[in-house]
């Protein structure tokens, strides 16, 4: 098992107890000397004093999944010794604080349990409660850095940086990665043999998590109003597109804002604050989750209907219901596409990482715009709320955003008359105005039935007219949405299929399974409605194995709605106990898969 | 809604607006509300407001829910943008839309269900956010549409057409707007136009939360016998305690004000109403004696009218949150982010 820069390390703490910073430290270096990591957060939906865990993964092969191992465990919460002693892989290392001795407890004989008094040597350094825990944390990082071979420069560095305006904090966080460094030295044969060495693996990359990202994409779209309601896991997106505003977002003339973050009394306020901004030409969003979208979804059928722009970012978590807020799932994908009741039907963008976040969230507006109509960004809460390492985003200068079929007042000055409902150019989207623009431009936008000119209507024929139009706008999305991603050979009568951030895992089975000589071809899908090339890859294939984290295969019951898809050739891999999922469960569903076919 | 438009006959001599404009540009579609509906009066009201007040009809966004009120935007000045949302959403709406341009006049109209029942969440946040808008609403106690059921605002006794007497407390939407801050509160009769229409006037030019509340008897469900929502019991028991005039931009006050009665308000386009106290000793600007002679009031049985509260001191939503004076949906899109170059340094902390 030991090899270089291959290693799993998971760290069980108190939440509230800031250890946070001391993962982030460690992540941060380990990154910092060239090796590709992964984090992952499990944390309780709690403020303070239940159990919660930080993993990395070290990578040098660069993939961006969870792993299902552990190989080195640092336990600082004797609440979960006995869960953390169990999940440690055969042949690895269990670090605990050894103040208060537990070798009754701590009694496997396949792995090494390594005992470090981190709070002796806390309480003997340093002052008062706080800095006592605080440091306790900084110090395991400091054994790891032994146990690891972590550059020890670069530790420093980085706590240099984070302190670079509180200097008096250096000192003390140093002493304690020096305390915990010198203890593993001297009583440990360190580094073990899984071990980091720094290589040339991170070079233009970043380490991001996709609600930051999708923030930042919103700032760069042009976005002015963000509409919200907190909800755990797509609150941080808010939060860091007010960070990104209230350093950019201030008009040099008159020292203003130039942006209106507006937190609203529910999520049926946040949406009907979108679209009434949406209406009135601002691009505008609302970050949520799945019980927003519920909540949402009568001004979604609304916004459909009366043809209004609008981007929402669902950042998806573990239901039914409330559910596990705190744990992820791909499960709002059938109710994100049908939100509302009548026919409804929404435009959904699927990013696997944060810097599909960071583009996508710029390429909904555009959609938007474009299409007149909602757009959902599905995210869920691994790519939102961990940390990837992902290449550096880009911005093209000279990109002109897509604002769609506006009139402006000079076009409306040379008309005849504007009608708002009307094919003019037959691709189904029609032409809008903005309140303001002119006095020709004035229409009445209702949600109830309305002819192709924007009146009032309860006529069949006038009515149809309307919704049979918007199926031909659908088919017009269909053709500019992202397309597929698509590794295609034709030797392959296989396929693997994802969505969003099952992609992660989806790319490694990719390689494990080719190292069994098992070669497979692959589609991830980045939106809704699917382009014709999904349709196409499914018929190529004898099967495919459809991967989703969600119990009732929603991607695959979606793929047979939207595209007619066979079946008999799309079968389920799924993943739903809330975790990310691992390479390892697509694999050995695959294998599982495979040897049923086999024997039949 | 109607879809039937009204057939323009302008007499040449019809008076005409500062824009040219005679009362008629102002109106709207053939109305399809039951005959003698109060609403309809409150139609006619806000075209005359409106047409007095020179607003330029492309710049108006009539804003609404779902009821009979929420019908009426269609009936009133055509040119305007209209926005016919969900039921009980129109505050959502029109905050989203002031958030994007600020420079619009915004006018909502909504009833007793769609603002007490339904949407009493978004109108109580909206008044919180003093949010720019003239928000009627037309009061009469029943659910139209659905044919006679009791709204929030049915009075404790009101007996419906059939079926018991209603027995729960209603929400007075006066004294509910004065408890969370509104910055202009008044209420008015829809069978007394003369009052109502500087109401409007004045709601329309207040920066911030106006509330307009106003009786508006419905005649096919509640204008009965028992009714506390009928035209005869409104006509019976309603008081006027503050009348407003308004005065515009360039005019003198020109009316002889008793002493100690009359109380100017400067508007933000020069403008004026003066609050003419009928009730001498009534004090619109204290939040705590309007609460307290309202409520006296609202026990006793009465129905009190008028301009009943001003705060011409607090900012708008916008002010409040020092947003820039242009509309949002007009600044440029390239001035909106800080390029390429700004994207390296800001992604330089996540390395």
């Amino acid at each position: 098992m030991a090899k270089v820069n291959d290693v799993v390390i998971k760290i069980g703490t108190v939440n509230g107890t800031g250890s946070a910073s001391a993962n982030g430290l460690l992540m941060k270096s380990i990154f910092r000397m060239g090796i590709p990591v992964v984090g992952k957060n499990y944390f309780p939906s709690n403020i303070q004093g239940l159990p919660t865990w930080y993993e990395i993964r070290v990578t040098g092969d660069g993939y961006h999944a969870r792993s299902n191992r552990v190989d080195v465990m640092v336990a600082m919460n004797a609440q979960t010794y006995a869960k953390d002693l169990a999940d440690v892989t055969p042949g690895g290392w269990f670090v605990y604080d050894s103040t208060w001795p537990r070798s009754q407890l701590l009694n496997r004989d396949d792995i090494t349990v390594l005992g470090v008094p981190l709070s002796r040597m806390c309480n003997e350094h340093f002052e008062g409660a706080r800095a006592r825990i605080l440091m306790k944390n900084i110090a395991y990082v400091g054994v790891l850095a032994a146990l690891l071979d972590i550059d020890l420069d670069t530790i420093t560095a980085l706590i240099e940086e984070t302190f670079a305006s509180k200097r008096a904090l250096i000192g003390s966080n140093m002493e304690a990665i020096r305390l915990g460094y010198d203890y593993a030295s001297e009583n440990f044969v360190c580094p073990l043999p899984s071990k980091v060495v720094a290589m040339d693996g991170t070079k233009g990359h970043i380490i991001i998590d996709g609600n930051t990202a999708a923030g930042l994409g919103c700032m760069y779209a042009g976005a002015t109003v963000g509409a919200w309601y907190p909800i755990t896991p797509s609150t941080s997106l808010m939060d860091a597109f007010r960070s990104f505003c209230s350093k950019y977002r201030i008009d040099p003339d008159s020292g203003k804002r130039t942006y209106c973050i507006i937190q609203a009394e529910d999520e049926l306020a946040a949406i009907g604050m979108v679209l009434g901004a949406s209406w009135n030409g601002a691009r505008s969003f609302t970050p949520t989750s799945g019980p927003g979208i519920s909540l949402m979804s009568e001004f979604l059928g609304f916004g459909y209907y009366a043809e209004l722009p609008a981007v929402v970012f669902n950042v998806q978590r573990t239901g039914p219901s409330t559910g596990m807020p705190t744990r992820t799932q791909q499960a709002d994908i059938l109710s994100c596409a049908y939100a509302s009741h009548g026919d409804t039907k929404h435009v959904l963008l699927f990013p696997a990482d944060p810097g599909e976040c960071f583009t996508m969230a710029q390429e909904a507006f555009d959609l938007a715009e474009r299409l007149q109509t909602p757009v959902m960004v599905l995210s869920d809460l691994d790519i939102g709320m961990n940390d990837w390492m992902v290449p550096e985003f880009d911005f093209d200068d000279s990109k002109v955003p897509d604002r769609g079929k506006v009139l402006s007042a000079d076009d409306l000055e040379s008309m005849e008359k504007f009608y708002r409902y009307l094919d003019v150019d037959g691709d189904g989207i029609p032409y809008r105005t903005l309140p303001g623009t002119h006095p020709k431009g004035s229409y009445f936008t209702r949600g109830s039935g309305h002819t192709k000119y924007g009146g009032y209507t309860e006529d069949s024929d006038e009515y149809q007219d309307v919704v049979d139009r918007l199926l031909l706008k659908w088919e017009t999305a269909r053709s500019i949405v992202p397309q597929a991603e698509i590794q295609y050979s034709k030797f392959n009568n296989a396929a693997l299929m994802s969505v969003g951030s099952s992609h992660a895992a989806c790319t490694e089975a990719l390689d494990r399974l080719k190292e069994q000589n098992i070669a497979v071809n692959y589609c991830r899908i980045r939106a809704f409605p699917f382009g014709a090339s999904v349709k196409e890859f499914i018929e190529q294939h004898e099967v495919v194995y459809v991967v989703e984290q969600n119990r009732d295969a929603q991607l695959r019951a979606l793929l047979m709605l939207d595209c007619d898809a066979d079946p008999t050739r799309l079968v389920s891999l799924l993943h739903y106990n809330g975790m990310p999922l691992n390479a390892g469960f697509v694999v050995g569903k695959v294998l599982e898969e495979r040897s049923k076919g086999q024997a039949a | 809604m109607s879809y039937i438009s009204k057939p323009k006959v302008a007499h040449p001599n019809m008076p005409r607006n500062s824009l040219g404009l005679t009362a008629r540009d102002y109106e709207g579609a053939v109305s399809t509300l039951c005959a003698g509906c109060g609403h309809d009066s409150v139609t006619a009201a806000i075209v005359q407001a409106v047409f007095e007040l020179n607003v330029e009809p492309h710049m108006l966004a009539k804003m609404s829910g779902i009821g009979c009120s929420s019908k009426t935007p269609a009936y009133f000045v055509n040119h305007a943008h209209g926005f016919n949302s969900v039921h009980g959403r129109m505050p959502s709406v029109t905050t989203g839309a002031s958030a994007a341009n600020r420079t619009l006049t915004y006018i909502g109209v909504s009833g007793d269900g769609d603002s007490l029942s339904i949407g009493v969440g978004q109108f109580v946040h909206a008044i919180r956010r003093n949010l720019n808008m003239c928000y009627i609403i037309e009061n009469n106690g029943v659910y139209g549409l659905t044919k006679g059921q009791f709204s929030a605002s049915a009075d404790i006794g009101s007996k419906p057409k059939k079926g018991l007497p209603n027995q729960q407390e209603p929400i007075d939407p006066v004294s509910t707007a004065l408890s969370l801050g509104a910055t202009y509160i008044a209420r008015g009769f829809s069978g007394d136009k003369e009052q109502l229409v500087p109401l409007i006037q004045g709601a329309l030019l207040h920066e911030g939360f106006s509330l307009v509340d106003v009786i508006s008897p419905c005649v096919t469900f509640n204008d009965h016998e028992g009714s506390t929502k009928s035209y005869a019991h409104t006509r019976q028991f309603y008081h006027h305690v503050v009348d407003t005039d308004y005065i515009a931009p360039a005019e003198e006050i020109k009316a002889a004000y008793a002493e100690g009665a009359a109380m100017p308000i400067e508007l933000h386009d020069g403008s004026k109403i003066v609050l003419r106290k009928v009730y001498s000793d009534y004090e619109p600007t204290s939040r705590a004696s309007a609460f307290k002679y309202l409520r006296e009031r609202l026990n006793a049985g009465e129905i009190v009218t008028g301009l009943l509260y001003i705060d011409d001191s607090r900012g708008e939503m916008h002010d409040l949150m020092g947003n820039i004076d242009t509309p949002l949906s007009e600044y440029p899109l390239d001035k909106l982010h800080p390029g390429k170059e700004e994207l390296k340094k800001i992604l330089s902390r996540y390395r």
